[in-house]
């Protein structure tokens, strides 16, 4: 299991299929890979937003990151897990976070991957402040859970 | 003898620095290193803390050596 804080912009994909190379040893007992890729959007609660910039706290992040792949590891029978997360300045269009999740069945991928995704947002010690196209920027001031229904 | 303070996003806007060495002369709970660092100011109500890089709530104890970090609540993921 890998995790990785970046500091500019990366391809997920490409990472992605880098580490998978990787896995020599799994090659054949791996039957899913679930890879969920979140990338910035040029908009929240009606504003149009030109950018943001990321901060972290250094060691922490990778600390509970690593935390958030272990208890999914705890939970499901993951074989490999991959989470990469930008810090920074980001732009709209481009990638935050890329979780990939290998495992014998779909449905631990899936499961695995979407709960690596939710635990992160609650726990990985990031913060987001969003540049606007007024010109302001502004602290996000708390995360939505994604498990909640939309009304 | 010191304990490292910090603070992020925010929290560390608000208090215009990031940190604060604080001299140690015994043992301090979190709240107790809060209000050495910050006299007169109370602790945001929905602070997160962490003593050396885990989460902690604020009757922890915190020692020589440590390093207490306060931040608001975290925001990471996709957007």
């Amino acid at each position: 299991m890998k995790v990785s804080v970046i500091d500019s912009l990366f391809d997920p994909w490409q990472a992605v299929a880098d580490y998978q190379q990787g896995l020599t040893a799994l090659k054949g007992k791996y039957g899913a890979t679930c890879l969920f890729v979140g990338t910035m959007r040029d908009f929240n609660q009606d504003d149009s937003v030109k950018g943001m910039y990321l901060e972290h706290y250094p060691g922490m992040t990778e600390k509970q990151l690593l935390a958030c792949l272990q208890q999914a590891a705890d939970k499901w029978p993951v074989l490999d897990a991959l989470l990469l997360h930008r810090v920074g300045n980001i732009y709209p269009d481009e990638p935050i976070v890329a979780v990939a999740i290998w495992s014998s069945h779909r449905g631990d991928a899936f499961d695995a991957c979407r709960f690596v995704m939710e635990s992160l947002k609650s726990n990985a010690p990031f913060w987001k402040k969003e540049l606007l196209a007024s010109g302001e920027s502004r602290w996000v001031e708390k995360n939505t859970n994604g498990y909640a229904k939309k009304t | 003898m010191s304990i490292k303070v910090r603070y992020f996003a925010s929290l560390k806007e608000q208090l215009g620095r990031a940190e604060d060495d604080l001299a140690t002369v015994r043992e301090y709970t979190v709240s107790q290193v809060w209000s050495e660092a910050n006299p007169g100011l109370d602790m945001p109500d929905n602070v997160l803390i962490a003593v050396n890089m885990a989460y902690v709530d604020q009757t922890a104890v915190v020692k020589d050596g440590d390093e207490v970090a306060f931040f608001p609540p975290v925001t990471g993921g996709e957007r």
